[in-house]
């Protein structure tokens, strides 16, 4: 192909994009749905994965020990513990420290949940805290850690305990918004591509007089596809470009009203767009033009038969 | 240049359109086919041109061998043949001009070629001064003129006119006919199904008359031989 009959095919393209009016809109917005709907979810669950990484590293297991245990018991365990390859560190935390701790996260309201409790009437056992190096893990740690406890005689551990409950549901939500996200999007690009198929198939219609001279004077299938293929990704790649400004224009308000807001900015802090705005806009434009040509692929193969 | 061997076309709706038909016609030929409709002219045209596929036997045109001919190939043969209909078959949205050019863009010649050869043909049919006409705005004789001019602009080796002076009046139809005579003696070669017994009787040439799929006379300056 030379380059003026590549002007042509261009040329034609874009007349065909304007020709089917409403047809052509109706296309690009189901683009757009199903990109915008796409992009929501890809910086949800993007948002969401950093949160995790951050909780990753609050996660503890607590390992409270009996009141008999002997100080080189206690110390023969920690390094057993300790010797386990997915823990990353351990420490000791003598009653005392432990209530000291305790009166603090209660802060002031707890100071008289705690009053009459001192040194000499301690209710707390002794703990250690074993952190972990992946978050997923404490489940599986924490069984391998309660197990040991049946290797001593002396039964040293009273309890293992993590904060099982919030770790597990915060991967399952995770997984779900993640799931739900693909099939939809999965459904609105076939959505999508079927509308572009058919405003192809209109296009092709509309011209099938013209395709027939076409081939009548010696036209190359190739020749006779290559406006159409524009014509798809130009629908494809027109209604990527809408989406890309709408989401990145809302995410940058909803960063900036993150930010300003007291009571959220210190609970959650968005990932600034700048440092997603190419990998994301890059990902939607290809794959709008992608589905543009799929959906005119589909439609002309049928026409070209003859 | 074109040679058919024992053609045979079945449609799928079992109608038999052509049975057994052998015929030869050699380079810068002007040949009529005549007969009543239905008699297979036009079946007998279109696999010329491999718009049909012989159910069986022998076609070649320009050393292709039609029945094997795969499907990509088919423009290649296309390129060298020129074709005109009775219903002009002009892009209504296009001017007569770029009717022309049009058949040069799909073959990808370069530009500069085209706007000299597309002029060249407008002079060859007389039209230059409508070249910016779109097909509305000009008669049918005129249109015709202008798909005759598209038909050739690619210097095909044979044009195959399907009754092209049938939509004209007698007058504009003798025009065509001095046009296709002036392009024959060029040296293309051209086949043409025809109605018209004037034309035929009065310009002789080779008459090919086709009766119930088969060939039934083949006359050097024959004449029509029917009298509707």
């Amino acid at each position: 192909m030379n380059f003026s009959t590549f002007l042509r095919h261009l040329r034609e393209g874009f007349r065909s994009v304007f020709r089917n009016g409403w047809m052509s809109v109706a296309s690009i917005t189901s683009i757009i749905v199903s990109l915008l709907i796409l992009g929501v979810f890809i910086l949800l669950v993007y948002n969401v994965n950093q949160l995790t990484d951050k909780a990753d590293s609050q996660v503890e297991i607590n390992v409270f020990l009996e009141l008999n245990v002997s100080q080189s018991l206690r110390e023969q365990l920690q390094s057993e513990i300790s010797k386990m390859p997915e823990v990353s560190n351990i420490t000791y935390i003598p009653k005392n420290e432990g209530l000291k701790e305790l009166r603090q996260n209660l802060g002031e309201g707890g100071e008289n949940f705690l009053e009459g409790y001192a040194e000499n009437n301690n209710p707390l056992p002794d703990a250690l805290r074993v952190q972990v190096v992946e978050a997923s893990t404490v489940p599986f740690v924490a069984q391998k850690i309660e197990a040991l406890n049946n290797e001593h005689v002396e039964k040293p551990i009273l309890k293992v305990r993590y904060g099982g409950e919030t770790i597990e549901t915060l991967f399952k939500v995770t997984d779900l918004i993640r799931n739900i996200g693909l099939v939809l999007v999965a459904a609105l690009a076939l959505m999508a591509m079927f509308l572009i198929a058919n405003t192809i198939r209109v296009t092709i219609l509309a011209r099938r007089r013209e395709i027939s001279i076409m081939k009548l004077v010696g036209a190359t299938n190739q020749f006779i596809r290559w406006p159409f293929f524009i014509e798809g990704a130009l629908l494809g790649g027109i209604g990527a470009l809408v989406t890309i400004a709408i989401l990145f224009v809302g995410y940058q308000q909803l960063v900036h009203a993150a930010q300003s807001s007291l009571s959220l900015g210190t609970l959650i802090t968005l990932v600034p767009l700048q440092k997603v705005w190419l990998w994301l806009g890059g990902l939607l434009l290809v794959l709008g033009v992608l589905i543009g040509i799929w959906g005119s692929t589909v439609s002309i193969r049928r026409f070209l038969k003859v | 240049m074109i040679e058919m061997q024992d053609v045979w076309k079945t449609y799928a709706n079992g109608a038999h359109a052509l049975q057994g038909v052998s015929v030869k016609i050699d380079r810068n030929e002007f040949v009529y086919v005549v007969g009543p409709s239905g008699a297979g002219k036009s079946t007998f045209m279109k696999l010329m041109y491999r718009e049909e596929k012989p159910t069986k036997g022998q076609i070649s045109v320009n050393g292709f061998n039609l029945g094997k001919l795969k499907q990509r190939k088919i423009p290649l043969l296309r390129r060298n043949i020129g074709v005109v209909f009775q219903d002009f078959r002009l892009l209504p949205k296009l001017t007569a001009y770029e009717n022309i050019a049009f058949a040069m863009e799909v073959i990808e010649a370069p530009r500069k070629q085209m706007k000299k050869r597309v002029m060249e043909v407008l002079e060859l049919v007389g039209l230059q001064s409508k070249a910016n006409r779109y097909p509305d705005h000009l008669s049918g004789g005129e249109q015709q003129r202008i798909a005759i001019a598209r038909a050739i602009v690619n210097n095909p080796s044979v044009i195959i006119a399907d009754e092209p002076t049938g939509n004209l009046d007698p007058e504009t139809s003798f025009g065509i006919m001095q046009l296709l005579d002036e392009i024959n003696f060029r040296g293309t070669t051209i086949i043409m199904a025809t109605h018209n017994k004037d034309i035929v009787n009065s310009m002789r040439r080779r008459v090919l008359a086709i009766e119930n799929g088969q060939i039934v006379r083949d006359q050097i300056r024959g004449e029509y031989g029917y009298e509707f």
